[in-house]
């Protein structure tokens, strides 16, 4: 079970992460607890996997391109096929969702051309066609996630 | 526009701060940097937007965020970055990007990613949105994930070749 600090450092400090000598001490204050307690109560966070890491976000496509591809595939080759996508590096995360297009994956790369270079092998190793949507906009601000522990 | 220390430092940090008494401190140790200049500089980065935010990044799923749906519209051009303003505001809203429509075989053209606590849960919120912001004429899909295959934390900076020209990419 998550303790009242765990849920409140998880919740508030998603942004605005203090940029101070001793950020954890600084939080403490506000939270009216000791550094101590924070770094313990982070730390168990992070080992139990509930935090990826305390860190920056970047916006998307101001460093590095990414793309968004889907495919269609057979169920029965779904397995298989993810597998040889998941080996390029550039794939940053690859999904089975319900759809005729079941197969959705983000690749992040240098540039453009790198990523269509990279996109026409996984089209050859696979023998399925990709459907290529970069993006054209982006109208997300991203302020972190918001967490509701009333249910 | 950044330089070769900056360019280490944001290596340095995109995997995480240290969970110790002086993250930054030990941070600029490892790069030949001291610890007010390890704090000036990421202030600048997000002065200037190369860093969009600086805190906890949390793992959703393992906190009960189970249900994760890509919803996709098909919105008139004129009307698409209006709706997709309007649509970022909604709390429980995460991404919305413009992409280019497929043709009749993916004629859509919004895209925006709805995680919940249950199927139920994020099937009302989208109703909530269509509801609210008068989307209903407009074609949809949702696409509720079945099963992740791969899903690691955006690497932006990786030792593939002449990392600098990313930014201007």
């Amino acid at each position: 079970m998550l303790s009242q600090l765990q849920k409140k450092l998880l919740n508030d400090f998603q942004q605005d992460f203090p940029l101070s000598p001793a950020p954890y001490a600084d939080i403490a204050k506000t939270l009216g607890v000791s550094e101590q307690e924070v770094l313990s109560a982070l730390q168990e966070l992070k080992q139990l996997d509930f935090i990826s890491r305390i860190g920056p976000v970047f916006p998307p496509n101001s460093l590095g391109n990414s793309m968004l591809v889907a495919m269609s595939v057979p169920e029965e080759q779904l397995q298989t096929v993810a597998e040889i996508i998941n080996q390029f590096q550039e794939v940053n995360h690859n999904y089975h969702r319900e759809n005729r297009f079941n197969l959705w994956f983000v690749l992040i790369g240098n540039n453009q051309n790198h990523l269509h270079a990279v996109i026409s092998e996984i089209e050859s190793e696979t023998g399925f066609p990709a459907m290529r949507l970069p993006m054209i906009a982006n109208y997300f601000i991203n302020l972190g996630f918001e967490l509701d522990w009333n249910d | 526009m950044i330089d070769q220390q900056d360019l280490q430092l944001l290596k340095t940090i995109q995997h995480g701060l240290p969970i110790t008494s002086r993250p930054y401190a030990e941070i600029g140790k490892q790069i030949g940097l001291n610890e007010t200049e390890v704090i000036e500089r990421i202030a600048l980065f997000m002065q200037t937007g190369l860093i969009k935010r600086l805190g906890v990044i949390v793992k959703h799923q393992r906190l009960g965020y189970t249900a994760n749906a890509m919803v996709v519209f098909d919105i008139p051009d004129h009307r698409v970055s209006e709706v997709g303003e309007s649509i970022s505001k909604a709390r429980f809203v995460n991404l919305c990007y413009q992409r280019p429509r497929q043709g009749k075989q993916w004629p859509y053209n919004l895209y925006c990613m709805i995680h919940g606590k249950s199927r139920e849960k994020v099937c009302q919120q989208l109703q909530q949105l269509i509801k609210s912001r008068d989307l209903d004429p407009y074609d949809r899909e949702i696409l509720f994930s079945k099963q992740c295959f791969k899903q690691r934390g955006a690497l932006y900076f990786t030792p593939s070749p002449s990392p600098l020209s990313v930014a201007n990419g």
